[in-house]
C-alpha cells in the first residue's frame, strides 16, 4: 500500500504534478497553522504581561515573562489540581475494575443476549445527562456529597464505563481464537487464561482506553461546576473563576488555561494513534 | 488493514461455521442455570452500576416532575400531577430551546464534518511533516472545552483587542460585538473548532481502509480523480461519515459550557443560544423551578430516547453491513 502511494506522489522535480503536490502540501500546512493558532495564541498570551495582552494590533514580539504563571500559582491552583487528579485517577481505577470483566463477559466468554447488553451500554451514552442534574444535585445535597470528590468519581465512572466496555471489548476480540483454544487444550483455567494469555495482549489497549477516560474526566465541566463550585473546585471550575467582568485579566487567564490543558494535550499527543478508536467506541482502528 | 467497523467482524455471531466451533469451546448458546450465572458474573457489577447510576436519577426526576416545587415558594413541594408538563409545553422559551438545540447541533456537526473530510483528504497523502500536521490538527479536540470557550470569548471575539477584529479590519470591519450580534454563529464556530479534528480522524480511518486495487482499476479504466472519488471513495466513506455524524451529535447535543461562558444563553433577542441543557439549568438554578426543570428533563429524555432508537437502528445497520462484508 505504501508503495502505491509513493508511486502516486513522487513526481519529477519541476513537472506539473510535482507543482500540484507542493501546492496541496502548502495548503495543508497553512490550514494546520490556522487551526492550531488559537492554541499557540493561548500559550503566547500566557507569557505576556497584561499590558501586552491588550494591544491593537496584537503583540507578537515581546519579552516573555513568568509573572502570570506565578500569579496562577499564588491564586491557588494547587488544591484544584489535586481534586482533579484524585477524581480522574479514582474513577479510572473504578472504570477499569468494572469494565475489563464486563468486556470479557461480552466477548471471549459471551453471556447470552450479549448484543442487548452492549447496546444498553451505548444508549446510556445518549441520555441527556443535564436532565439528571436536578435529582443528582438534590441527592448530593441530602447525602452531604456537595464539594465531595466522591460524587464526581461516581458520576464520571458512569460516563466512561460504556466507552471502556466497548473499547476494551474491541481489543479482546482481536486476540486470535486459536491462542485461547490452545491455552484451553493445555488445561489452562479461566484465571491462567486471563493473566497469562489475555492481559499481556490487551495491556496496550487498556492503556489507550485509560487515556481516553482521562481526557473526558479531566475536561468535564458541567457536573463539576454544580457539585463542587463552593469549596472543592476541580481545574475547569477553578479556571472559570479567572473570567472577570472588568479590568485586565487575559494573560493570567491564558496562563491558567495553559496549565489546565497541558496534561490532557500531552496525553492526547502520546495516544494519538489510539484516539480514533476510543472516540468511535472501538468501532474504528 | 481491513479496519471496517470491526466489533461485528469477529463477534461470536449466531451463524456460520464458527458456530460449531463455539459449540465445542464455549458451550451452547442457551446455557443451563448455574453455568449461565457463572458466565454472567463478571458482567454483573458493571451492569448493576450503570443501571443504578443512569436509571435511579431518572426515577427521582419523574417524582419531582409531578410535584410543584419552587424553592422560592414555601409549601409548593406537593403533588400537582401533570401541571408542570403543561407549563413546560406552554413556555415559548422551551420551544425555542428545542429549535436552538437542533439548529446548533446540526450546523456544528455538519460544518465540522465537511471541514474534517477536507482535512482528512489533505492529510491522506505523503508529504513533509505529515506527523506534525496531524498532531496540530487534533490538538483543538484536546484543549479543555471550557478553556476554549474562555479564550474565544476574550482573545478572539473581543470587539477591540480580539484577533477576529484585527484580521477583519482590512475589510472595513471594526469593533463588532461578535457574541452579542452573532450569538449563534459565535457558539457554532467554537464547537466547529473543537469537533473538526474528531471528524477528521473518523474520515481518515475510512480513507486509509480503502482498497487501492479498486482505485487503480478505476485509474486504468480511464477515470479521473474526481470520478474516482465520487464513484468509489465516497460510497466507501459513507458509513464512516454516518458514524461521525452520529457520535458528534451525541456529544454536541449536550453542549453546555460553551454557551454558559460565551453567551450565557442570551445574545440577540436574549435567548438566541439557549439550548435544552441550558434551559434546564436556567429553570433549576436561576428560576428555582425545580419541578418544572424536572418535567423538562423528563420530556428531553423521552425525546432523546425516540431519536436514539432511530439512530441505534441506523447504527446496528452499520455494524451488520460490516459483518456482511467481513
Amino acid at each position: 500500500m505504501a508503495r502505491g502511494f509513493d508511486r502516486r506522489y513522487r513526481y519529477k522535480r519541476g513537472s506539473r504534478q510535482w507543482a500540484v503536490g507542493h501546492f496541496w502540501t502548502t495548503v495543508t500546512w497553512i490550514l494546520a497553522f490556522l487551526l492550531f493558532f488559537p492554541v499557540l495564541w493561548m500559550v503566547l498570551t500566557a507569557f505576556k504581561t497584561e499590558g501586552k495582552a491588550y494591544t491593537d494590533p496584537p503583540t507578537v514580539a515581546f519579552h516573555p515573562t513568568l509573572t502570570e504563571f506565578s500569579q496562577v500559582f499564588s491564586a491557588g491552583i494547587g488544591p484544584p489540581f489535586e481534586h482533579s487528579l484524585f477524581v480522574t485517577l479514582a474513577s479510572l481505577i473504578l472504570v477499569l475494575a468494572l469494565g475489563i470483566p464486563a468486556a470479557y463477559a461480552l466477548s471471549i466468554r459471551a453471556v447470552p443476549r450479549w448484543r442487548d447488553v452492549l447496546f444498553f451500554f451505548l444508549t446510556t451514552k445518549m441520555l441527556p445527562y443535564v436532565a439528571a442534574i436536578v435529582p443528582i444535585y438534590i441527592v448530593a445535597l441530602h447525602l452531604g456529597l456537595l464539594d465531595n470528590d466522591w460524587a464526581l468519581v461516581i458520576l464520571y465512572t458512569g460516563f466512561n464505563l460504556p466507552i471502556a466496555v466497548w473499547m476494551i471489548r474491541s481489543f479482546l476480540l482481536e486476540i486470535p481464537r486459536e491462542m485461547l483454544e490452545a491455552a484451553r487444550i493445555d488445561g489452562a483455567g479461566v484465571w491462567t487464561e486471563l493473566t497469562r494469555v489475555i492481559l499481556p495482549i490487551v495491556l496496550p489497549g487498556v492503556a489507550a482506553t485509560a487515556l481516553i477516560c482521562v481526557i473526558f474526566t479531566w475536561n468535564e465541566f458541567f457536573f463539576a461546576y454544580f457539585l463542587t463550585a463552593t469549596r472543592g473546585p476541580t481545574v475547569p471550575v477553578f479556571l472559570v473563576g479567572f473570567l472577570q467582568s472588568e479590568g485586565e485579566y487575559w494573560a493570567v487567564l491564558a496562563a491558567a488555561a495553559t496549565i489546565a490543558c497541558l496534561p490532557v494535550i500531552l496525553a492526547g499527543w502520546i495516544a494519538q494513534k489510539q484516539l480514533v478508536r476510543g472516540l468511535s467506541l472501538g468501532a474504528l482502528k | 488493514m481491513s479496519n471496517v467497523l470491526d466489533p461485528a467482524q469477529q463477534l461470536p455471531a449466531d451463524r456460520g461455521s464458527s458456530a460449531a466451533r463455539r459449540q465445542r469451546f464455549r458451550g451452547s448458546a442457551s446455557l443451563g442455570g448455574r453455568r449461565a450465572w457463572v458466565r454472567r458474573l463478571p458482567l454483573l457489577p458493571a451492569l448493576t452500576y450503570m443501571i443504578v447510576v443512569t436509571q435511579a436519577p431518572f426515577v427521582v426526576t419523574l417524582w419531582y416532575s409531578l410535584r410543584g416545587w419552587n424553592t422560592l415558594t414555601p409549601g409548593s413541594d406537593r403533588f400537582v400531577g401533570f401541571t408542570e408538563y403543561r407549563q413546560v409545553f406552554a413556555d415559548p422559551n422551551f420551544r425555542s430551546a428545542v429549535v436552538n438545540t437542533v439548529e446548533l447541533t446540526a450546523s456544528a456537526v455538519i460544518i465540522a464534518m465537511m471541514l474534517g473530510t477536507a482535512l482528512a483528504i489533505l492529510i491522506n497523502r505523503k508529504f513533509l511533516g505529515r506527523g506534525i500536521v496531524r498532531t496540530m490538527f487534533i490538538t483543538p479536540f484536546l484543549v479543555m472545552p471550557i478553556a476554549t470557550a474562555l479564550l474565544f470569548k476574550t482573545t478572539i471575539y473581543d470587539p477591540i483587542f480580539g484577533l477576529l477584529d484585527y484580521v477583519l479590519s482590512p475589510f472595513g470591519v471594526h469593533q463588532v460585538n461578535w457574541i452579542g450580534t452573532y450569538a449563534m454563529p459565535s457558539v457554532v464556530l467554537v464547537l466547529v473548532w473543537e469537533w473538526t479534528p474528531f471528524m477528521m480522524l473518523i474520515v481518515l480511518a475510512g480513507l486509509q481502509s480503502e482498497s487501492l486495487e479498486a482505485i487503480e482499476a478505476a485509474h486504468v479504466d480511464g477515470a479521473n480523480a474526481f470520478q474516482t472519488f465520487v464513484s468509489i471513495t465516497f460510497p466507501h466513506l459513507r458509513r464512516y461519515i454516518e458514524l461521525g455524524l452520529l457520535l458528534g451529535s451525541i456529544y454536541i447535543v449536550q453542549a453546555f459550557g460553551e454557551i454558559f461562558i460565551l453567551t450565557g444563553g442570551g445574545g440577540g433577542n436574549g435567548t438566541a443560544t439557549t439550548n435544552l441543557p441550558y434551559y434546564i439549568y436556567e429553570q433549576a438554578f436561576q428560576s428555582f423551578n425545580v419541578s418544572e426543570a424536572a418535567a423538562a428533563g423528563v420530556i428531553v429524555v423521552i425525546g432523546t430516547e425516540i431519536v436514539a432508537a432511530v439512530t441505534l437502528r441506523v447504527l446496528s445497520g452499520l455494524f451488520t453491513a460490516s459483518e456482511a462484508m467481513a
